[in-house]
């Protein structure tokens, strides 16, 4: 199963290398390749398609000022499921291309109970155990994958009404796809400002596809102990000693 | 109906004493009463409803029953529904109920829809889809309690009875109550209509035996603008599936009108608490930093 996964990853990674190109330059880190890129920003842009077509039908008070955006109620009911649809499909395709990077770890639940240091800014650099993807992004992709599939069901169930699944699957689907929403609202505001004004450098990553290597030994020290085979801590002193000799 | 009610008048310049028939309407409430003891199953309410709206005819289910379709649907808003009940004597008992819109004091269809104005209820009680504002989300048809509301896929939009507000706003009758030959079918105030049925249930009870007569105004929903006169009031189920205790799912009172907009708020401190952690904490940055000439403490 796996190696059917694998033999399509590296099909399409190779497919999407050959379109589109990732240039690293000197004191760089590849980081995502155009296939992940391409992936991502489908789910972005289907994922903003579907939340702003659906806020107009979940609260009164935004349906006059949101529908006409997408054309009218009729109109952002009729294209909210087949964005929502895209969002999964994509996101199904960006979870196999993730599935082994976005595996959880001991070092995950660590950065997970550490998490308030993070927030509070106490803490400079990331633990030396952090790789490819730290605990709080593993969480946010596995909200995601668990939200898609709730998204899937209920959304089906809400797609095709009560005259197929009956009114109280309906009202349940409801609830329960407004609740996903919701979760996946609030999780976007973060993604948001951590991958731009919260921590600068990591934009790039999803834009140009390369970070720089002092992004990487200080977010993702273990990431770049792999890559480089460096120690990341020295690195940074070295770095720091270069910075204060000029 | 409405009309009446907005146009009438309250005072006359010049005029001594009160003005000629201000306050003289008792009850803007309307009702319309089915008494399923005397219906006889002509279908005459059937053939008013679709030629009172103009809709196309329909070729009818054969399903070994007396009944027209097996439910209705959103060109056919009227069906006499057939029940062949077999008491436990052994005899049986024609049940035959006329199934349209309840119009519901409290009308889930109205509760659970999302689009503006796409349905609407009248002082008078009855409860009006506007087709031109439905997003035909179908939400309503699970909102309610009687399977009324029934989706178009040509127009893609939601459909049901009107109590012909049409006619009831020009001071008619709806279509259906003037082709009824037998007076199962009346229409009038709320509170007479309710008289009328109990006086009516009362004479089942104490006259022809039906000793669990009764009146169908369910309270769970705040009783409906259509009342029925049943011999059996405590099995409403048995005429073609008419629920004893309607209900509007949880998710279109609770969840809808409370943790909805309650929630919602919440995502929004969602986009407060970043913009508060940037300006207080401030961002992260790649390590090492240039060095620190003053902090703030």
């Amino acid at each position: 199963m796996s190696t059917a996964i694998d033999r399509f990853d590296d099909k399409t990674r190779g497919a999407f290398g050959q379109i589109g190109q990732t240039e690293v330059y000197e004191g760089e880190l590849l980081r995502h390749r155009v296939y992940t890129r391409f992936l991502h920003w489908m789910v972005a842009l289907f994922f903003f398609l579907a939340l702003f077509t659906g806020f107009g039908i979940y609260m009164p008070w935004l349906f006059r000022w949101f529908t006409p955006i997408f054309g009218g109620g009729p109109l952002s009911r009729e294209m909210h499921p087949w964005f929502g649809l895209g969002f999964v499909i994509f996101f199904g395709l960006q979870a196999l291309n993730w599935i082994k990077p976005m595996t959880w770890t001991a070092a995950d639940t660590k950065w997970m109970v550490n998490l308030r240091k993070i927030i509070g800014g106490q803490e400079k650099m990331e633990p030396p155990d952090t790789g490819f993807f730290n605990g709080g992004q593993k969480m946010q992709f596995w909200e995601i994958a668990s939200g898609c599939i709730v998204y899937l069901i209920t959304g089906m169930i809400l797609w095709f009404g009560a005259r197929v699944f009956g009114r109280w699957a309906v009202a349940v689907s409801y609830v329960l796809h407004d609740i996903s929403a919701l979760i996946m609202l609030g999780g976007i505001f973060i993604h948001i400002y951590l991958s731009t004004i919260g921590q600068s450098g990591t934009f790039q990553a999803m834009i140009r596809g390369a970070v720089s290597e002092a992004w990487a030994w200080t977010f993702h020290p273990a990431w770049y102990k792999q890559v480089t085979g460096r120690d990341p801590v020295g690195a940074c002193e070295e770095a720091r000693r270069k910075a204060s000799a000029k | 109906m409405s009309d009446r009610k907005t146009l009438q008048i309250k005072q006359i310049s010049g005029h001594s004493g009160p003005a000629a028939g201000f306050d003289m309407q008792r009850d803007y409430e309307v009702c319309k009463l089915i008494d399923t003891t005397i219906c006889i199953g002509c279908k005459a309410c059937e053939v008013a409803c679709v030629e009172w709206n103009d809709m196309p005819f329909t070729p009818t289910t054969f399903d070994n029953t007396y009944q027209t379709m097996p439910s209705t649907s959103y060109h056919f808003w009227n069906l006499i529904k057939f029940n062949e009940h077999q008491r436990e004597d052994g005899t049986v008992q024609w049940l035959m109920r006329k199934d349209q819109c309840m119009h519901c004091a409290d009308p889930g269809c109205l509760r659970a829809c999302p689009a503006d104005g796409a349905i609407v209820q009248y002082t008078n009680g009855i409860v009006d889809f506007q087709q031109e504002n439905c997003i035909g989300c179908e939400f309503c048809v699970s909102g309610c309690p009687y399977d009324i509301p029934k989706f178009n896929p040509a127009t893609k939009k939601v459909y049901k009875c009107t109590l012909c507000s049409d006619r009831v706003g020009q001071g008619l009758e709806p279509a259906c109550i003037k082709a009824c030959p037998t007076g199962c079918l009346k229409f009038g105030s709320k509170d007479d209509m309710k008289f009328i049925a109990e006086e009516r249930a009362k004479q089942l009870r104490e006259n022809f035996g039906f000793e669990k007569a009764g009146v169908y105004d369910p309270q769970s929903i705040g009783g409906t603008h259509v009342v029925y006169v049943l011999h059996d009031a405590e099995n409403p189920e048995r005429y073609g599936g008419l629920p004893k205790n309607p209900v509007i799912p949880w998710s279109y009172t609770v969840w809808k009108w409370l943790f909805k907009p309650v929630l919602g708020t919440f995502a929004l401190f969602g986009l407060l608490g970043v913009l508060l952690h940037y300006v207080t904490v401030g961002p992260r940055r790649a390590q090492p930093e240039p060095p620190i000439k003053e902090r703030e403490s």
